[in-house]
């Protein structure tokens, strides 16, 4: 419990000591700690930054993704539009057509009948003449009578 | 060495020999600064040389990749203290930080030496001295731990009180360093000047001796206990309480060891920390 001398080289060797790790074990030791803690923290970084690229990809692919499909919907309802509006049409012209047809069909027979009218129409008037000559018994001037038959021809 | 010299003390020389210094002289008053103590310089050197050696195994191959165990080791140690003398100190701490780091590791490697049994250091200086000069064992003096001596303690929280006066003025400036020894705490009154001036005073002394006191106690006791100890087994002999005493110095020396080693690097913690909060107090203007 005496105070001497050692005190001060004490003092001394502690100023020393702290003299060499301030020039040559701190500043290596904290700078190694320091940059790996860079490192750590650029790697979470890096890693935080995967993870949000990875995030706007699967986000990017699901709306490309939805765009198709609804593209593909498109197509598909606009093909299905075509397709009813190409029957449609088809069934239109295929009206017409067979209209026409029916229609042609009926001028014919409308032809055959005024035809065949006019045939009978010819062939009364020699038969009314022929019955009335028999009912006659005499010889009716065709000449004379004429203009009766070609109007009893007309009312038929 | 039986034959040359039978050396059988009783307790009390046990142990006034114990705490005698291996000094360049015999010291007869109470402060004599001609005298040196051998034994704390160069266990203090050794001690200083070896955390030194440690660190700088540890600076040399640092990297920042994957540590090694014994990289990661010391970098537990450096970053602690980082974090300590971040939060207490406000400043440039490209010196401070260091400083606690050499002063934690230091004195947790003089504290240790402790550790070692009581007699196998001055036994193995009898034995250097014998055959080096013919010393008789009973002059041989040599008290291995440097934190027990008040000189070895007070010396760093000399260095302590030194510091933050250092940092006193530089970061206040030299008029504003004394203006504060005058003015703190009471007020700037001229009359209430010799006060602040006494307090503050008494403050810086009560700091550097409480610091360097506290360790020296501490390590002081813990040998003191070791020596006590260790007497236990002085007494050992062939009848029942001299077996009984060879068991209870196991048991003690035991216990205490146990204990020690908490004492041991808490007392450097202590003044570690001590150490940044005078300096971080030095810093702060009040």
């Amino acid at each position: 419990m005496s105070i001497n001398a050692t005190l001060f080289i004490q003092l001394i060797v502690f100023f020393i000591g702290v003299m060499i790790t301030m020039k040559f074990i701190w500043p290596p030791l904290i700078g190694a700690l320091e940059a790996r803690q860079k490192k750590i923290a650029d790697g979470l970084a890096a890693g935080e930054r995967g993870r949000q690229d990875l995030l706007s990809a699967e986000k990017r692919a699901h709306e490309a993704d939805r765009a198709a499909r609804e593209r593909a919907q498109e197509i598909v309802a606009q093909s299905e539009k075509r397709a009813a509006a190409v029957i449609e049409e088809a069934k239109v012209a295929a009206r017409t057509e067979a209209e026409r047809i029916a229609a042609a069909a009926r001028a014919d027979v409308e032809q055959e009948v005024q035809r065949a009218r006019q045939m009978l129409r010819d062939q009364v008037a020699v038969l009314a003449v022929a019955g009335a000559e028999r009912i006659l018994k005499r010889e009716v001037d065709p000449q004379a009578h004429a203009q009766m038959l070609t109007a009893l021809k007309q009312e038929l | 060495m039986a034959d040359a010299h039978v050396y059988a003390p009783n307790a009390t020389e046990y142990i006034v020999h114990h705490l005698a210094h291996w000094q360049t002289s015999k010291q007869q008053s109470i402060v004599d600064f001609s005298v040196i103590n051998i034994d704390t310089v160069l266990f203090s050197v050794l001690c200083l040389g070896l955390t030194l050696w440690l660190l700088y195994a540890a600076a040399k191959r640092a990297t920042s990749g994957i540590p090694t165990k014994f990289q990661a080791a010391i970098e537990i140690l450096v970053e602690l203290v980082e974090d300590q003398s971040r939060s207490i100190v406000h400043g440039n701490r490209a010196f401070i930080a260091p400083l606690a780091l050499t002063v934690f590791v230091w004195i947790v490697m003089m504290n240790a030496i402790d550790l070692l049994p009581v007699d196998l250091l001055p036994k193995i200086a009898a034995l250097f001295g014998w055959y080096a000069a013919g010393a008789d064992a009973h002059d041989v003096y040599l008290r291995p731990l440097p934190t027990a001596d008040l000189n070895g303690t007070l010396g760093m929280s000399l260095g302590v009180l030194l510091l933050m006066l250092y940092y006193g003025v530089k970061i206040k400036g030299v008029g504003g360093f004394i203006h504060e020894l005058f003015c703190a705490p009471f007020g700037a009154h001229p009359l209430l000047w010799p006060a602040n001036f006494l307090l503050n005073l008494i403050e810086y002394l009560a700091k550097m001796v409480s610091l360097g006191m506290r360790l020296f106690g501490n390590m002081y006791a813990g040998e003191l206990l070791f020596f006590l100890i260790a007497l236990m087994g002085g007494y050992v002999a062939l009848n029942t309480t001299g077996v009984l005493l060879a068991f209870a110095q196991v048991i003690a020396g035991t216990a205490w060891l146990m204990f020690h080693i908490l004492i041991v690097l808490l007392q450097a913690f202590i003044f570690m920390m001590l150490t940044l909060v005078y300096i971080g107090q030095a810093h702060e203007s009040h």
